[in-house]
């Protein structure tokens, strides 16, 4: 279970969570919409840590976050995160890509950790490109081979910022597809996205962020059929 | 025609010598890139680390070594270390020397590949529970190497020229060491120094050839 | 404070030095630039196959070290062609290729960095390959090229201390010749280190901060 605690965070002066309650449990998909800025990536790279926060506390499984005691590193082999950008290791083949961590930081053999690989890249479409190199893939490859190897961590927990949208078009289908597999496979997510008709198909809850606030946060068809915040609606319409 | 007869017979003669000078240059040369890559690296760790005091010492090596002429570094290595009692032999101030310079000019390269690399790549490795240690090791460190290839490969010429300056601390083992040896016997200045000076072609062509050849196996994306 | 057998004497022998040293560089840093500048640009209008000699030429004097150079200079010189040059005469000859083989580099780089696109809209307003070369290339090429020559000219200062194996009393030399008569080799090295550095370093911040500015426009 993730709990987000009444969490502030500023960026120098600019506020950019004013205080946000959230709960995920175990098994959940929550998407989260909203305009840029609003704040929505800002609040995944604080779930692992990657950023700090101001006030507030966020818990996962029961482990703040943010408590000086923590150890980060464990904490993040339970929280597997996909960004925009897939930051594919360019100078590694898409194997060892995925392997890497689980060799490393799980400390697993080289064949444990390559049969892992291998499987979470075939169940995202990629098994035949384990000795390519990433320079070589198209961007819905990478961003695929980005989720395998989040997902090699056997992590309880994936959090993806806006994994479409830094692809074209006609690639998006293929990550979306993915993810809508992890969904139904019961893996527990946040999603960070645009992608609107994702979002209603896929979701448990869906949470509507508006300059820093959660303004409402409901299941699909009540946001998408019925939104009752003002700035839901005015959001809604403008992507329609 | 020149009022002067060439005899190059008489100094090709002494051509086994002078290639064995040569691997006497490339001992010291090699010897002093790798340890030369290995402080860089420390030094660049140094120079991202959290503490004042290290991150001073690394940049005052690195200014030191490229602000400096590398002559006046193999001196200090030799005169101004035996001022503590210290005598190192010819060839340990030359590497010594040479390795100084090697290093501060790598950790400058070292530094401006590393601008190269997006900071992201750390962040997707630290989101994988990498520390940030092994983040360096395994994600940043091999790219910066490779960023840095061609840098690296022209310090290696460097540092091959640069051991001609042994004999200024008394080094008669290198290739120029041995050349100016051989002068003062037979005083066929020129004709042996333009042999050193092919040998000395010779060898940087096949070091910048190799590494170009070496550079197309190693980094096929 | 410094418990020395320095003599005013020394300080002056010592600054001579210094001066010897900046002076065989100047005049080796001038030289070398101009025909820099005239073998960088044949190089770009030859282009990289028809300009192999010359590329192959001045490779020579970036493979071979720089003692070789100035002993086969000499010895070319006086046995050779039996002209009596003096010391400083060789070491500005050779010291003045040694900058133009790697000037001429640099040059061809920064010429190369400014787009054909500008040069064609210069040609196509009527302006010839001078003036083109002189409005618009130079201008353009030594923004690209300043900080690299800057490396190269303090380059050439540290690589001057060699000029004393054709018999040139540069700092460094006067430096080794008043530590052997005096045996303070470590706290002679320090002054003859702070000369180079205080006149390196700040001149390499200069151009690290050039071409940081330079590359924001």
């Amino acid at each position: 279970m993730i709990e987000i605690q009444n969490v502030h965070k500023s960026f120098g002066p600019l506020e950019v969570l004013k205080g946000i309650d959230l709960t995920v449990q175990r098994g959940e998909v929550v998407t989260i919409i909203g305009g840029s800025g609003s704040g929505k990536s800002t609040l995944l790279t604080c779930i692992n840590g990657l950023e700090p926060i101001d006030s507030g506390k966020i818990l996962v499984d029961g482990v703040e976050v943010h408590a000086k005691s923590t150890n980060l590193n464990k904490l993040r082999q339970k929280i597997g995160i996909v960004f925009q950008q897939w930051n594919a290791f360019p100078h590694l083949t898409v194997l060892e890509n995925v392997t890497l961590a689980p060799r490393k930081v799980l400390g697993l053999g080289k064949a444990e950790a390559e049969a892992i690989a291998e499987k979470q890249l075939k169940h995202v479409g990629l098994g035949e490109k384990l000795t390519t190199y990433p320079g070589r893939l198209s961007g819905g490859q990478q961003q695929r081979m980005a989720i395998a190897r989040a997902l090699a961590m056997s992590p309880d927990y994936m959090l993806f910022d806006e994994v479409t949208s830094a692809l074209d078009p006609q690639l998006v289908g293929e990550v979306l597809e993915t993810l809508k597999m992890l969904a139904e496979e019961g893996m527990t997510m946040i999603c960070v996205t645009h992608e609107m008709a994702f979002a209603r198909d896929v979701s448990d809850r869906v949470a509507y962020f508006h300059k820093g606030i959660m303004a409402e946060i409901g299941a699909p068809d009540q946001i998408f059929g019925n939104p009752q915040h003002p700035e839901t609606q005015k959001f809604l319409a403008s992507v329609r | 025609m020149f009022g002067y007869t060439f005899q190059w017979d008489q100094a090709l003669a002494r051509l086994p010598k002078m290639l064995d000078g040569a691997v006497v240059t490339m001992e010291v040369a090699v010897l002093s890139m790798l340890i030369g890559i290995a402080f860089a690296i420390l030094l660049t760790l140094l120079r991202l680390s959290g503490s004042r005091p290290l991150r001073a010492v690394a940049t005052s090596w690195v200014e030191i070594a490229r602000n400096t002429p590398a002559l006046f570094q193999i001196y200090m290595a030799h005169f101004g270390i035996a001022t503590f009692g210290i005598h190192l032999s010819p060839f340990v101030s030359l590497l010594i020397g040479i390795t100084f310079n090697n290093a501060g000019y790598l950790a400058e390269n070292f530094r401006g590949a590393l601008k190269a690399i997006p900071h992201t790549q750390t962040r997707a490795g630290r989101s994988l529970g990498m520390s940030q240690l092994q983040a360096f090791r395994y994600i940043i460190l091999p790219q910066m190497l490779r960023i840095s290839f061609l840098p690296m490969t022209n310090q290696m010429v460097w540092a091959v020229l640069m051991t001609s300056l042994g004999v200024t601390v008394g080094m008669n083992t290198d290739l120029y060491g041995v050349t100016q040896d051989l002068n003062a016997l037979t005083f066929r200045t020129f004709e042996l120094f333009a042999i050193a000076a092919v040998i000395f072609y010779v060898i940087t062509k096949i070091i910048t050839l190799g590494a170009r050849l070496i550079a197309a196996r190693l980094f096929r994306y | 404070m410094f418990d020395t057998a320095l003599t005013s004497a020394d300080l002056i022998f010592l600054a001579k030095g210094a001066g010897m040293t900046i002076f065989v560089t100047a005049i080796s840093v001038t030289i070398g630039t101009a025909l820099g500048i005239l073998f960088g640009v044949i190089r770009v209008q030859l282009g990289a196959v028809l300009a192999t000699p010359l590329t192959f030429f001045l490779d020579i004097f970036r493979s071979v070290p720089l003692l070789i150079q100035l002993v086969l200079a000499n010895a070319f010189m006086g046995m050779v062609l039996r002209l009596q040059l003096s010391g400083f005469t060789i070491a500005c000859m050779v010291l003045s290729l040694y900058t133009a083989a790697y000037c001429t580099e640099i040059v061809r780089s920064g010429i190369d960095a400014v787009p054909a696109t500008t040069r064609r809209a210069a040609r196509s307003l009527g302006m010839s390959w001078l003036q083109d070369m002189r409005y618009i290339v130079m201008p353009l090429a030594t923004r690209v090229a300043l900080p690299s020559w800057i490396g190269l000219a303090l380059g050439v200062m540290k690589d001057s201390a060699l000029v004393y194996v054709v018999q040139v009393t540069e700092l460094l030399k006067s430096t080794q010749i008043l530590i052997t008569r005096l045996q303070e080799p470590l706290f002679l090295l320090m002054i003859c280190g702070a000369f180079y550095f205080l006149i390196s370093f700040p001149l390499a911040r200069f151009g690290g901060y050039l071409e940081k500015r330079w590359s924001n426009d």
